[in-house]
């Protein structure tokens, strides 16, 4: 069987199977991923590094595995993963200058898990540089395309990993999602993007942006695939004093078998979740969707979350304050760019001034302002009280629902260079995905329509430790209705 | 919250606080991106958050300590690999003693 076609539509449970069953090898999975690789990237622009010596030694070595009858659950699975997660078999870059060619003396956690898991890294993919964005077009390198039209971003910062998946380069990625930035180019993309709860994920060896909202989820095309990747990389890890001790359930368990059911279900809807250049069409895919659930035979409830349009702002202190921390390390000495000066001093203006791209240079002075001496108390501290209302809000809501539901973006992916020239408009893309991240809990971007051709998402948040819920909705509702099965039409412009 | 306009010197403040060189373009076009995110953050002010805690963290962790053992690191070689210059086993950086030159803030 070597119809790669098929091959790279496959979910990654399917693979499993045909894989476990002997129909298909290791070897021809990471081929068929390599060749479309090679085929669409050109146009796609999802990788930074292609690993595709990595990918054929690893698809090699499961193969054998899989003949010993030992395979685990992505033992020859293709992955990407965001180039923000250290990798020593491959550059780390995290989209910056700074840090071009970089290679990592180690590996994340996450990606050591996998490896012991048997997975295949196909490559690294593209990100806004250190993730700082909702496009990609903040990359040092180069924009990606969005899979759906190539005119448009696939949405950021994990586009890369977004766009590998929607497009059939890889059935399942990693991202990263501090504000957003797995659910909002999943959405863009028509991927499911799971951001997990502050903690579920080990950071060890994830290029730190904002400590405080920084989470590593899987992208996939189905939900039951998002279970399963995060099962295998979920859980405690001592290298990482923020990842938590709570027990990791069998995720893909947990989403049920049986005709979807949604009864006894009780989810929220809120308001608050509509803003001005709210777009018709997702407005009117994700009431539809609403009426799906409700269809199934979950309850819906209105839920209020009256601090949601603080929660902007209070993300753009947070953020950048944290991130100002963080890259301070960049300085020319102990890794990546170093820019020679007359001092030592010099030596670090100048690197910087020259490593970070205007986006990053942006958020270093936002957060350096926000925490200096004398404005402290006026942006950290006022930012850190509001978020206690926006999670104060979330509390509440829970006491009434199981999960909240809410379009995961106002747009669907916009055109490429349409939000470049104005800073706020590019942040205004992640209104409805940073109030998860300033409470610290779950959110499950899927697909739930189309509109004009380009897919529209909606997002399930649930209660912290309770991926298991939003989960077994999205998995429900995805079974009930006939979005997953829409492919963009790639294939035709890549003939030509 | 107080009406937050960065002028280009409060620019080269910060920016001098973040060791961040900025071409004379950037820090004009700074000064006005800088002003108007400020403002858009200003919303916050409205809130009354006298009485209200800050969050300190989301996920309610206690202490994490582990077992104070000598563990295996990683090999100096492969630290200093990515060193854009090493010297005898260490990083080597520019004097900062002696030349009078760096400004010890």
């Amino acid at each position: 069987m070597s119809d790669s076609g098929a091959l790279v539509w496959l979910t990654a449970a399917e693979m499993r199977r045909k894989l476990d069953a002997r129909e298909i090898s290791a070897v021809e999975l990471a081929d068929a991923h390599l060749d479309r690789i090679a085929a669409l990237d050109p146009e796609l622009h999802c990788f930074i590094s292609v690993m595709a010596d990595v990918a054929r030694g690893q698809a090699a070595d499961a193969d054998t595995r899989i003949a010993r009858h030992d395979a685990a659950a992505l033992t020859g699975i293709p992955i990407a993963l965001k180039d923000v997660l250290c990798t020593t078999d491959a550059p780390t870059t995290a989209g910056s200058k700074m840090l071009a060619g970089y290679r990592s003396p180690y590996d994340a956690t996450v990606v050591s898990r996998l490896r012991a898991q048997g997975a295949v890294f196909v490559g690294k993919a593209n990100t806004d540089e250190f993730a700082m964005g909702s496009s990609t077009e903040n990359s040092a390198f180069f924009t990606t395309r969005n899979p759906w039209d190539v005119s448009r971003v696939p949405g950021g910062s994990s586009g890369g990993s977004a766009a590998s998946v929607g497009g059939g380069l890889a059935p399942l990625a990693l991202g990263s999602d501090t504000g957003g930035s797995i659910r909002q180019p999943a959405g863009f993309c028509g991927t499911v993007g799971l951001k997990p709860t502050y903690g579920r994920v080990s950071r060890f060896g994830l290029i730190a942006f904002a400590s405080s909202l920084d989470q590593i989820g899987p992208f996939s095309r189905t939900v039951e695939d998002a279970a399963i990747l995060l099962g295998a990389v979920a859980g405690k890890d001592p290298n990482d004093a923020t990842s938590a001790a709570m027990s990791v359930p069998d995720f893909p368990k947990s989403l049920g078998s049986g005709d979807p059911d949604l009864r006894g279900v009780r989810i929220g809807v809120a308001r608050e979740y509509n803003v001005a250049g709210m777009e018709p069409g997702v407005t009117a895919a994700c009431d539809a969707a609403i009426a799906e659930c409700q269809a199934l035979g979950a309850e819906m409830v209105d839920v209020s979350l009256p601090h949601t349009e603080y929660a902007l702002a209070t993300y753009y202190i947070t953020a950048p304050a944290e991130a100002s921390a963080n890259l301070s390390r960049y300085d020319g000495v102990k890794y990546g760019l170093s820019v020679q000066g007359e001092s030592l001093r010099e030596t670090y203006e100048r690197t910087r001034g020259e490593g970070f791209g205007p986006e990053v240079k942006r958020r270093i002075m936002l957060g350096t302002y926000a925490l200096s001496s004398g404005y402290y108390d006026a942006f950290y501290l006022k930012a850190q009280k509001v978020r206690t209302l926006i999670k104060r809000d979330f509390d509440e809501a829970f006491a009434q629902v199981d999960a909240i539901i809410a379009p995961t973006s106002p747009t669907v992916a916009f055109p490429i260079g349409a939000r470049t020239d104005d800073p706020y408009q590019m942040y205004l893309a992640d209104v409805f995905t940073i109030p998860a991240n300033m409470a610290g809990i779950p959110g499950l971007a899927i697909r739930c329509g189309f509109s004009d051709g380009l897919p529209v998402s909606l997002q399930l948040l649930g209660k912290a430790w309770n991926e298991a819920t939003i989960l077994r909705i999205g998995h429900a509702y995805e079974r009930a209705t006939e979005w997953v099965n829409r492919r963009p039409t790639l294939e035709a412009s890549a003939v030509l | 919250m107080s009406q937050p306009t960065l002028s280009i010197a409060d620019v080269e403040h910060v920016a001098a606080l973040a060791r961040l060189g900025l071409t004379a373009d950037e820090k004009v076009r700074l000064s006005k991106q800088l002003s108007s995110i400020l403002e858009h953050i200003s919303v916050l002010s409205r809130l009354d958050t006298e009485s209200i805690p800050p969050t300190a963290q989301v996920i309610e962790v206690a202490n994490v300590l582990r077992d104070d053992d000598i563990r295996p690191s990683l090999p100096r070689e492969a630290i200093l690999a990515n060193a854009p210059r090493s010297e005898g086993g260490f990083f080597a950086v520019q004097a900062v003693l002696g030349g009078g030159e760096e400004d010890p803030a």
